[in-house]
């Protein structure tokens, strides 16, 4: 019931904070971006009630079901944008981090809230580990997509030499950049250790390392095209607009197979977990 | 007590009246001191720059008219310049107006150049010598201070000061959009012409690591590079340094593009593509607008340069309205700390304050003798009334005495945080709306 509340409220706050966000990228108020700051850090005060809460109530990490998988998963990208708004003070990045943050937790709701017993075959200490490394890596992707976003739109304003509107608020390339390959350099081992954990795992629940189920295919796809990404960016320069570019796709393709396998197919690992 | 400011600037005046106004900066004290004693003025300051010159008094209440005129006298006096000849030059704000006009001044919003920053310097200078020249009382000292915190809450709260109106400036602002962090960045400038220099001083200063010039007369090089520091390189050499340079100035005379798309594109590949910015400030243009649609390539010429200025200016007026804003916030809260300084609310908060320890005090007291007969009750009620009564006499009367004069809103501001009388901040403003 307090849960239910709270889960509520920090829904709302979201939204509050997303409006503000909005009206900040037409006014270029300062005092409006903190006023969105502000609301921002009390939604994800309140989100991070709830998930301890559920945490507490179903005795094991909440990433069981969609809802759990959703909460868990936004949560983790606003604890990371936090954490580059003190480091780095993007306040613009979250302007683009909210909104869709907000969209996680609405589309939460629609699964159901309550909470199911793990199957005994997936219990098991790499279950949190596993998951927990994979959200975080894709907490790092979604960041890295966004900084995307935000080059390629501040490329466009310096090529066309038009300069107006987000132009004023959004940071440097040469700073967008760095940040995108940082999240990149981050989020790739995460995304490594998590295809092994989630082996270790399967070996350990289903008698079998490597199964070629579609989440294990995917995620292996995903890692190719990001692996890709860094290594051109190693040796071949590939930096700016072409990086941005593939951070964004490589985002999309993860975001795509998630849905897919999630939704359309119905549950992670072609497991069911209900 | 109402303050008032007369003065003029760039806008009401031509620079032939201005500099006949203008006060020197070493006889300001005796200035300031001539137009609190000789002309009936209560704390006063003078503020004189190239574009303004501006009066600050405070008057009595019923003698605005007078206290204007006063002002305006001691203008015309020190100027030698007849009224009537200079009144035609001068504004005059009252009261509220008087303190926007002053923060919109501080804050470069009424300068020639909207939000340039020199003009809060002066302003300070001018508080300097007011204090320096005992001129500034508590509610000079309380209205600079305020207006201090303000200019700096605008600068910090709006980009009224970044956005750059000039064009090598501009620039200068371009490049770091584009590579963040100009420290460890390299320039070099083809063709060391006026502008070009002027763009690389904005750059120095912008923490640029390393110049380098090649012009057709090695001689001019050699010298710019002795004032600036750099490198000099020969003319026809420079092809073979661009892969280690991010910033390109072009200003040379050539009448064909000294820059050309295909080479620039296996320069940028030796340069494993890290980002290049041309600025080509010559007339014709030096460098082939194609290159521009290399990835990371960014080239600018004079026009397009310009267009950023004007989009600057756009986006500097836009940071005026938030200003603005700031600015009503700030003398709403100036403003009603002043009516506190009105003196009856005053006595009437220390009356009330001193008469609600009695009323407390007395009521315990007779709490612990309850066999008080109601006439001793009635004896000891207005035996401490008149203990209050007597004791604040003196001061209630100090206050009424000197209202009107300099020390008095000392006295007030005094007395209200010794008996710490501002939480009836609500009662006051009520009043004061009530007058408005």
């Amino acid at each position: 019931m307090l849960t239910n509340i709270l889960f509520h409220t920090a829904i709302a706050a979201y939204f509050v904070a997303t409006c503000i966000f909005v009206v900040y990228l037409f006014t270029h108020n300062e005092r409006v971006v903190k006023t969105a700051v502000g609301v921002l850090t009390a939604a994800f005060v309140l989100h991070t009630i709830v998930i301890v809460l559920r945490w507490a109530g179903a005795g094991r990490t909440p990433v069981v079901n969609m809802h759990e998988s959703l909460l868990f998963f936004s949560w983790l990208t606003v604890a990371l944008y936090m954490i580059m708004l003190v480091k780095f003070k993007q306040r613009v990045l979250g302007a683009f981090v909210t909104p869709f943050v907000l969209l996680l937790i609405i589309s939460s709701s629609f699964f159901p809230k309550t909470i199911i017993p793990l199957a005994p075959v997936l219990e098991s200490y790499w279950l949190p580990v596993h998951v927990v490394l994979a959200f975080l890596g894709n907490a790092f992707f979604a960041i890295a997509f966004f900084l995307g976003i935000m080059y390629m739109i501040q490329e466009h304003y310096l090529k066309k030499r038009k300069l107006k509107g987000l132009f004023y608020i959004l940071p440097s390339l040469g700073v967008i950049d760095e940040l995108n390959y940082r999240c990149l350099q981050y989020g790739f081992p995460l995304l490594t250790l998590a295809i092994i954990t989630g082996a270790i795992w399967s070996e350990y629940a289903l008698g079998s390392y490597w199964q070629w189920k579609p989440r294990q295919v995917w995620s292996l796809i995903t890692w190719f095209l990001y692996a890709a990404l860094l290594h051109g960016r190693l040796t071949a320069g590939w930096r700016g607009k072409k990086a941005a570019l593939l951070s964004a796709l490589a985002f999309m393709v993860l975001v795509g197979s998630f849905i897919m396998i999630n939704v359309i197919l119905g549950g992670a690992h072609g497991i069911s977990l209900r | 007590m109402k303050l008032i400011i007369v003065g003029l600037n760039h806008k009401t005046a031509p620079v032939g009246v201005r500099e006949k106004v203008s006060f020197p900066a070493d006889g300001l004290e005796d200035s300031l001191h001539r137009l609190v004693r000789e002309y009936g003025l209560n704390e006063g300051v003078i503020l004189s720059t190239c574009n303004r010159v501006e009066v600050l008094a405070l008057s009595h209440d019923e003698g605005i008219e007078k206290g204007l005129l006063q002002v305006k006298r001691f203008l015309s006096d020190s100027s030698s310049i007849p009224l009537d000849t200079l009144d035609e030059h001068l504004y005059s704000h009252c009261g509220a107006d008087a303190v926007r006009h002053l923060f919109r001044v501080a804050a470069g919003l009424d300068s020639m150049v909207l939000g340039e920053p020199q003009i809060l310097g002066q302003v300070k200078d001018s508080y300097a010598s007011a204090v320096e020249a005992d001129s500034a009382g508590v509610i000079v000292n309380k209205l600079y201070h305020k207006v201090f915190s303000v200019a700096k809450r605008i600068r910090t709260e709006t980009k009224i000061g970044e956005a750059a109106v000039s064009i090598s400036f501009a620039a200068v602002e371009l490049a770091k959009k584009i590579f963040g962090d100009l420290s460890g960045k390299t320039v070099m400038l083809i063709g060391a012409g006026e502008m070009a220099e002027l763009a690389a001083k904005h750059l120095l200063r912008g923490g640029i690591r390393e110049i380098m010039v090649a012009n057709r007369t090695y001689e001019r090089a050699l010298d710019f590079v002795k004032e600036y520091g750099g490198t000099a390189i020969m003319f026809r050499e420079f092809p073979h340094h661009l892969k280690s340079v991010d910033i390109v100035i072009a200003s040379t005379g050539a009448k064909n593009f000294i820059i050309r798309e295909g080479e620039v594109r296996d320069v940028l590949k030796e340069r494993k593509h890290r980002p290049m910015f041309f600025i080509d400030i010559s007339v014709p243009r030096n460098v082939d607008p194609l290159v521009n649609n290399i990835d990371n390539t960014y080239v600018y010429d004079i026009d397009d340069l310009q267009g950023v200025v004007a989009s600057n200016i756009k986006e500097r007026s836009k940071e005026a309205n938030d200003a603005e804003g700031i600015i009503d916030e700030e003398i709403e809260r100036f403003y009603r700390w002043i009516k506190s300084l009105d003196v009856v609310p005053t006595i009437i908060a220390l009356r009330n304050y001193c008469d609600g320890i009695r009323k407390a005090e007395l009521e315990r007291g007779l709490k612990a003798m309850n066999e008080l007969s109601s006439k001793n009750k009635k004896i000891l009620d207005s035996m401490t009334k008149a203990i209050v009564n007597k004791i604040l006499h003196g001061p209630v009367s100090r206050l009424k005495k000197d209202a009107d004069k300099i020390e008095g809103d000392t006295y007030i501001d005094t007395m209200r945080k010794l008996f710490d009388l501002d939480d009836g901040e609500e009662e006051v403003k009520k009043t004061g709306s009530a007058e408005d």
